[in-house]
């Protein structure tokens, strides 16, 4: 019979486990945000154009801040929207 | 020096030629203030994300220079918000990364680079849930064999 053992693998261990957050800028060394490229920011925000938080992101203080400005002026110049809706 | 980027809107109803030199007109007048042009960016008739002055393309250039000091700008700036033609301006100062990052973009690593790094973060969240199927996979293999 099963003993405590088999039961262990009958489930995957690794299932409910979550995905370790990083921070891309960091991993990846881009050290410049361009706030001309909307295509890159589009992942910083939601459906309706807002900035998405570092607890979602995983983004470092320091490239969040930048991010966010890069952001910003992209709103300023059109790039990106100000409000909407089903952005994605 | 310190380095500075301008970006500009102007507006698509001009004619082909009367955009030109509106852009000119402005890198002529930063010329003579003693300014050297790195590069002229015309990234040409956009869609934008909202309208403007209820156009909704604009065109956009972009000017990246370098200048000993930044009293130009404000000059700059008045003349722009006087133009009728512009919509929009925004003048940034560039860190030495912002000049590294556009060098790096007019040689035309960055494109590459960004699709390698997309590739490599598709590349990363294909291989973690492989791993995640792969290893517990051989042990419940084991297991019937050991039944």
């Amino acid at each position: 019979m099963a003993s405590r053992d088999d039961i262990k693998f009958l489930s995957n261990p690794k299932i409910g486990q979550k995905r370790k957050k990083y921070c891309r800028f960091r991993k990846f060394g881009i050290r410049h945000i361009d706030y001309k490229d909307p295509d890159f920011l589009l992942q910083f925000i939601n459906e309706q154009g807002k900035i998405l938080p570092r607890r979602i992101t995983g983004n470092s203080l320091k490239y969040q801040r930048k991010v966010a400005t890069a952001i910003k002026r992209g709103r300023h110049l059109a790039m990106l929207p100000y409000v909407t809706d089903l952005l994605k | 020096m310190r380095n500075y980027e301008v970006t500009f809107i102007v507006d698509p109803v001009l004619s082909g030629d009367e955009i030109k030199a509106t852009a000119q007109t402005y890198i002529d007048h930063l010329k003579s203030e003693g300014c050297e042009i790195v590069y002229i960016d015309e990234m040409g008739l956009r869609q934008l994300a909202y309208p403007i002055n209820k156009r909704t393309t604009g065109i956009y250039y972009t000017v990246e220079f370098q200048g000993e000091t930044g009293a130009m700008i404000n000059k700059m700036e008045l003349a722009f918000r006087r133009d009728e033609r512009i919509m929009r301006f925004l003048t940034v100062s560039l860190d030495k990364y912002g000049v590294k990052y556009n060098d790096d973009k007019r040689k035309g690593l960055i494109g590459k680079k960004k699709k390698a790094v997309k590739a490599e973060i598709a590349e990363v969240k294909k291989s973690a849930p492989k791993k995640a199927k792969v290893a517990p996979k051989p042990a419940p293999v084991v297991k019937e064999e050991e039944e």
